[in-house]
């Protein structure tokens, strides 16, 4: 494989993770504010289905993603209600919502099934592009893949440098100490979670309008993602930079796979399809080993210094859920 | 400021929580409010500081009328309360904590707030880092990072409610100084509490309440007597020391050493008799939650041995300590000891661990009748412990627990209850040891350490001691031990001995 091959890949590796990281920062600041918005397959589905038929009636790209973002918005409008104000459980409403979804954007897209739509183009950098490695991995993208690389600083920026930031945590922290604090915890609620909803809602019109452009139907492939999403929440510890992180290697396991069924002939090809899921699986068992007991116990033999660097390392990695995640907040 | 109370009525159902209370605090003063568990001491000052309406009543800062309908309408009058928990975020750093909540630009402006943190701390002399973690303080010093907080914020009145549970006697001396500063400085203070003596070492007034209405106010010097009368409307004596230690040894802890990842102990051995009830003292986080934890085979020591009446018992688990009788009762009692969402029946089956799949609905409701009136328990079968009041629940464990047991070992037996409740705990665990069990037990409270005890344990910094008998200690010399002095005369004496 030439070094070109897998610079062009790479970049592809970039671009493909573009959705997933619309969808994991937006799950991540709805799930610090203590909602965990569970539709996210369905809704995912949905936006991609309606972002691309408006973009088909009407011509417009923008106007597609901007229904994306709607549709996501409205969907995380219905898990709020549910649970800040019903107080029902987030898990039923939000697992109802997933199922509903994908059914809704499979019968509501099937007349538009297979049709020849937009497509965003890529936008390089004159200048930029010419430049090697970097040219081609960063500066030969589209706008949405520029926006994620965007997205992950400012969220990043937001949760963790910011006084708005630091209420947000704060809310999915320990509501009751946010609120004697003076914010109003229901309310925010509501904000971040529509807001994440639409920022993960514009990962469905990525996908039909770039990714995989176009509308399949069942067969678009895109069905899983948005479990991928939650779990890649978790796994990157509710901060966008490790969320992204993950992120791109579920991008880059997918690409290896189509890489390497050529060079493996003897394998079945089901095999490295479906090898991104486990090694996902085993990152996340990595990434919160610090958990278990019994390396607690066996560090406790280690010598001090080398205890207290690999139980810092552990910390690092090791990340706690927001404490009241999917908890509605009542003054008692 | 000068804040007054006017008419103050809430009510929750049935029960009337504030029933028309009126209360002047002047400036510069200390207030105690006083009152057994459920008396509507916290109901009104949750109603002062925003957190909950009532349903009518005034309130007047210096005398002008003020709405406080939230938490911000109180914080912005000046009025900052410190919770019986600290309301605080322990996965943050203090910093972040410190500045959650104060106004400000869009930044965090951190290196201008640490300036004026460590400026508040060194004031108080308090040794709070702002880029320490908060899970990793005291109780006492979490509190001390709200008092910062709350000055920050600008408050003129502070809430203190229950402030002295859970905090050792340095952390309380130092609590003490820094309140009476702030009420010479112009502060008023109202500080809640069922501690008498609390009150009575701090305060410039108390006021007393009982079921939700004020029955009387008092000023130094108090009369101890007269406030427990108003307190419970009765006389509550007190019960006396008695001992009941018999020869037979129930636990044997021999050369034990535990590792944490914070603390390590090295070479513990002592016994535990029949009938002896052994006082694990020390501040928070000092080793004596890891130790008991251990001796209720919750974690496995890296040397030595645990022997239950004879058997070795060294890393056997859990399970295998409750069958030799073993009883653990945790500090966090809905967390660890009871399960929330399930009724006192259905915690009674679950505590009896009869054979058999199907559940003998009218059976188990007697036992649980029968059990709620053995331990006064203030609920019916089908209530959900959860909402039990804090006195009730440590009563419910009690109840919980089987018989025979040989060994009961308990974090903080009476943490947050009032005395009426602590007396009545006392009294069923020391039934307990009339019929031969050992009880090993955590306090925070020096007073019911030394009341309670036969022997002392003290645990400083990973330093246990060997078990001292209570009537060679006082509160000055448990307080200096416990605060790590006098450690080289006691080694010394060991030595000698």
């Amino acid at each position: 494989m030439s070094g070109d091959i897998i610079l062009i890949g790479l970049a592809g590796v970039l671009s493909s993770a573009a959705p997933i990281i619309f969808g994991v920062v937006g799950e991540t600041i709805s799930e610090r504010a203590g909602v965990i918005n569970l539709s996210m397959n369905g809704m995912i589905l949905l936006t991609a289905m309606g972002g691309f038929a408006v973009s088909l009636a009407t011509g417009s790209l923008i106007l597609g993603f901007l229904a994306g973002a709607a549709i996501g918005a409205l969907v995380a409008l219905i898990v709020a209600f549910a649970s800040i104000t019903i107080k029902a459980s987030q898990v039923a409403v939000g697992f109802v919502l997933a199922l509903l979804c994908r059914d809704l954007s499979y019968f509501l897209g099937n007349p538009i099934m297979g049709e020849a739509g937009p497509r965003l183009p890529s936008a390089s950098i004159p200048m930029l592009k010419d430049l090697p490695v970097i040219g081609a991995l960063f500066f030969r993208q589209d706008l949405m893949t520029w926006l994620s690389f965007i997205l992950i600083l400012a969220a990043w920026f937001f949760i963790f440098r910011t006084r708005p930031g630091l209420v947000l945590r704060g809310i999915g922290e320990k509501p009751a100490a946010a609120y004697v604090r003076g914010a109003n915890v229901n309310r925010l609620r509501y904000l971040y979670t529509v807001l994440g909803g639409a920022i993960a809602g514009l990962a469905g019109p990525i996908f039909s309008l770039s990714v995989k452009a176009g509308w399949k139907g069942t067969i678009s492939g895109l069905d899983g993602i948005g479990w991928i999403v939650l779990a890649i929440t978790i796994f990157g510890g509710w901060n966008p930079f490790k969320a992204a992180f993950g992120a791109y290697l579920f991008a880059f396991l997918q690409w290896l796979g189509l890489v390497l069924q050529p060079a493996l002939p003897g394998l079945p090809s089901q095999v490295l399809q479906v090898a991104p899921f486990p090694l996902m699986i085993l990152s996340l068992l990595l990434v919160n080993i610090g958990n278990a007991e019994w390396v607690e116990l066996s560090l406790a033999h280690l010598p001090p210094r080398a205890r207290r660097s690999i139980s810092r390392l552990l910390r690092a990695m090791n990340a706690t859920p927001p404490a009241a995640l999917g908890t509605p907040f009542a003054k008692d | 400021m000068q804040v007054e109370l006017r008419d103050i009525r809430k009510t929750y159902g049935p029960v009337k929580a504030n029933a028309g209370i009126s209360l002047r605090i002047p400036a510069a003063s200390i207030q105690g409010i006083l009152g057994e568990n459920g008396a509507g001491k916290s109901t009104l000052m949750k109603i002062l500081s925003g957190f909950i309406l009532p349903d009518s009543g005034e309130i007047f800062l210096d005398g002008q009328a003020v709405s406080i309908r939230s938490p911000a309408d109180s914080i912005r009058n000046g009025i900052g309360m410190l919770h019986q928990d600290p309301l605080d975020f322990p996965p943050m750093k203090l910093i972040d904590d410190f500045i959650l909540g104060h106004p400000g630009a869009l930044g965090l402006g951190k290196a201008a707030a640490a300036r004026e943190f460590r400026a508040l701390a060194e004031q108080f002399d308090f040794a709070l880092e702002p880029e320490a973690w908060v899970d990793s303080l005291t109780v006492g010093e979490r509190q001390q990072l709200e008092i910062l907080r709350l000055l920050w914020l600008g408050a003129r009145v502070l809430i203190l409610d229950e402030p002295t549970t859970g905090i050792s006697l340095p952390q309380k001396e130092k609590l003490f100084a820094t309140l009476k500063r702030l009420a010479a400085e112009g502060m008023s203070i109202l500080f809640v509490s069922h501690k008498l003596e609390d009150v009575e070492f701090l305060c410039d007034r108390a006021a007393v309440l009982r079921q939700g209405s004020l029955v009387g106010e008092a000023r130094p010097p108090f009369d101890t007597r007269t406030l427990v009368e108003m307190m419970f409307g009765k006389e509550v004596p007190l019960a006396e020391r008695r001992t009941t230690v018999r020869e037979s040894g129930i636990l044997q802890v021999r050369d034990v050493s535990l590792e944490g990842l914070r603390i390590q102990m090295r070479n513990v051995s002592f016994e535990v008799r029949a009938g002896e009830v052994i006082g694990l003292a020390g501040m928070e986080g000092s080793g004596q939650s890891t130790f008991l934890g251990a001796c209720a085979g919750l974690s496995r020591p890296v040397e030595g041995s645990f022997c239950i009446e004879e058997q070795d018992m060294t890393g056997r688990s859990h399970h295998d300590y409750k069958k030799e009788g073993v009883a653990y009762l945790p500090a966090a009692r809905l967390e660890e000891g009871l399960v929330p969402g399930l009724s006192l029946t259905e915690h009674f089956v679950l505590a009896e661990e009869k054979k058999g799949v199907f559940i003998d609905r009218r059976k188990a409701r007697r036992l649980a009748q029968e059990r709620i009136e053995l331990y006064n328990i203030k609920g019916r079968p089908e209530s959900t412990v959860e909402s039990l009041s804090g006195g009730n629940q440590q009563r419910m464990l009690l109840a919980l627990l089987r018989s025979p047991l040989s060994l009961i070992l308990v974090e903080h037996p009476t943490r947050g209850l009032d005395i009426e409740s602590t007396i009545y705990i006392w009294s069923k665990l020391k039934a307990r040891c009339a019929e031969g069990t050992g009880i090993v037990f955590i306090s925070a409270d020096l007073d019911e350490i030394l009341q309670y005890s036969d022997r002392v344990i003290v645990f400083f910094a990973g330093k246990v001691s060997p078990p001292l008998p209570a009537s060679s200690l006082n509160v000055d010399r448990l307080g200096a031990l416990i605060g790590g002095k006098l450690w080289e005369e006691l080694e010394s004496e060991v030595a000698h001995a």
